[in-house]
């Protein structure tokens, strides 16, 4: 698929967001709220639920579906209370063995002045580490839009899967435009250059897996579901500290390369 | 004749903050600077002898990456790793290969940061130190690939890390593989952490974006220079976003210090003495 075209695709109307995911492969979800600390972000969609009969920590980014869940969902654009809603819940996760789902659909973390005055770049950076480190096994799918690092905050995993129509990116298109060619009308070329499609993204070992769609915008949920599942059961074999570490490896191989 | 760079005033408008080229005289005939802030004139050498801080306003001149390690390294003492370690373009990017023999030229750095090794009052620590001379310090895969490898290096050998940030953000022309930067050295500045060792990062103007969101913000110990523009977002971006001017001083390291992101501000000329009380109030102690 061409790039713009994935671009198109993952910001379509209509197209499934984080909650559909949700309770189309879950028996069970109670959802919790809160930061514990500010408030609670509608941003992020965060709880426990039932997968295939496995109880699975599920974050999520949820974009909305109408205009007035759209802005009650802030567009899917977390502020840092979203960020550290997710990580009250990864920690939790960790601390009841269970393995962590997280659902990624951003155009990027939201930029405010409350964002900035609540410290984002602090509460992604706290993510990514806690992230790296957790003893449980975790596994991000980019299901729209990956929007730099407001998606990486919850893509830190042992795998991360991707839809063939959406795309994970260190800048908008139109921001690179804007900035390459002061003109944002030109996002189509950017989106070219900045390789942002999952083909680009699995040539460089960025994701693991690439989800077909089964039609616009949609995925076989019981399909991915079972998929979920037994990647989960696998990493739950593997030793804590091996795991870790090939999540680690996962990461640091990224640019390694540099001589 | 008059030099025509004698009355130069560089140029550090907020609205370009994060692009606009470091502003300490770099031509040898620029022998008078006016300051940004207080417009006083200052002769060059006075600014040099000074940290490059304006003796009438003490409005911090953004430095280069290796001024700064001389400022703070004990003379001789900086052992440079990983020098010519340079990133690809992978994503073959336009425009970027001919970007990078530019900043190469501009800079005189191979990256957009320098890594390795020093005595700060005689106390062995790692150091790197960021480069905005540089695509603005912004982070490709060289510069992640860099300061991961200190932190592994810092880890093994049970080394304090001490890092001066300055940074745009991650470097667009590398696409993701830059955005995944900010995962492994975060990875890297964890592990560090979680075997208990310390590190101290030091922000300066302007720390922003991709590097804000991951080692500018990991410190154990995060010292801010006085009215550094630190943020995860650009003040041009939020502008654009919620379509009103900002405050002045949003973003400062004031304003950091007060929302409780740093722990204190530290005046340069001042800062190698409160980093190595810092290494000391750790335990490390000045070798023979």
């Amino acid at each position: 698929m061409k790039a713009y075209a994935c671009v198109l695709a993952a910001r379509s109307a209509g197209r499934a967001t984080a909650r559909a995911y949700i309770d189309a492969m879950t028996d069970v979800f109670v959802e919790m709220h809160g930061d514990r600390r500010f408030g609670d972000d509608s941003a992020v969609i965060a709880g426990i639920g039932s997968l295939c009969g496995m109880s699975v920590t599920i974050i999520g980014v949820e974009k909305g579906t109408d205009t007035a869940d759209k802005l009650k969902h802030n567009f899917g654009s977390a502020n840092p209370e979203g960020y550290r809603k997710a990580l009250r819940q990864i920690k939790l996760a960790e601390k009841f063995h269970r393995p962590i789902l997280c659902l990624v659909d951003t155009s990027g973390a939201f930029c405010g002045i409350g964002a900035e005055e609540r410290g984002q770049g602090q509460a992604i950076a706290e993510n990514m580490s806690e992230l790296m480190t957790v003893r449980t096994p975790v596994l991000s799918i980019i299901i729209g839009e990956g929007g730099s690092g407001g998606a990486l905050a919850l893509a830190v995993a042992d795998e991360v899967w991707m839809l063939e129509d959406a795309y994970y990116s260190v800048i908008s298109p139109e921001g690179a435009a804007s900035i390459l060619w002061k003109d944002a009308n030109h996002a189509r070329e950017a989106a070219e250059s900045l390789r942002l499609t999952a083909e680009d993204l699995y040539e460089f070992g960025v994701i693991e897996r690439i989800i077909p769609s089964v039609q616009e915008g949609g995925v076989d949920m019981s399909h991915l579901k079972e998929e979920i599942a037994g990647t989960f059961r696998r990493s739950a074999a593997l030793d804590a500290d091996e795991l870790l570490e090939r999540r680690y490896q996962k990461f640091r191989k990224i640019g390694g390369g540099c001589q | 004749m008059l030099n025509k760079d004698l009355f130069r005033r560089p140029n550090i408008e907020l609205e370009d903050a994060g692009l606009s080229a470091p502003d300490q005289p770099e031509s040898p005939n620029a022998l008078y600077v006016s300051c940004p802030k207080c417009k006083a004139m200052c002769a060059d050498e006075d600014l040099q002898s000074n940290a490059s801080v304006c003796p009438s306003c003490g409005h911090h001149f953004r430095i280069g990456a290796r001024r700064r390690i001389e400022l703070i390294a004990d003379e001789g003492s900086f052992e440079e790793l990983w020098k010519d370690l340079h990133g690809e373009d992978r994503l073959q990017f336009e425009g970027y290969t001919a970007k990078l023999e530019q900043a190469r030229a501009q800079s005189g750095e191979t990256e957009g940061v320098i890594t390795g090794l020093c005595r700060i009052e005689n106390i062995k620590t790692c150091i790197f130190s960021m480069e905005s001379a540089f695509i603005m310090g912004s982070m490709g895969t060289a510069v992640g690939e860099k300061i991961t490898r200190l932190f592994e290096l810092a880890r093994r050998e049970h080394l304090p890390v001490i890092g001066f940030c300055v940074s745009g953000g991650a470097r667009m022309q590398e696409g993701v593989l830059s955005l995944m930067q900010m995962a492994k050295t975060s990875g890297a500045v964890k592990r560090h952490s979680d075997d208990g060792g310390l590190y101290i990062a030091v922000l300066t103007d302007p720390t922003t974006g991709g590097v804000m969101a991951s080692f500018a913000m990991e410190g154990d110990v995060t010292i801010a220079e006085p009215d550094a523009l630190i943020g995860f977002a650009g003040p041009r971006v939020i502008e654009q976003t919620i379509r009103q001017k900002l405050k002045e001083g949003f973003q400062r390291s004031e304003f950091l210090l007060e929302k409780g992101f740093v722990d204190m501000i530290c005046d340069r000329r001042e800062m190698k003495a409160r980093i190595a009380e810092l290494l000391r109030l750790h335990g490390r102690e000045a070798e023979a």
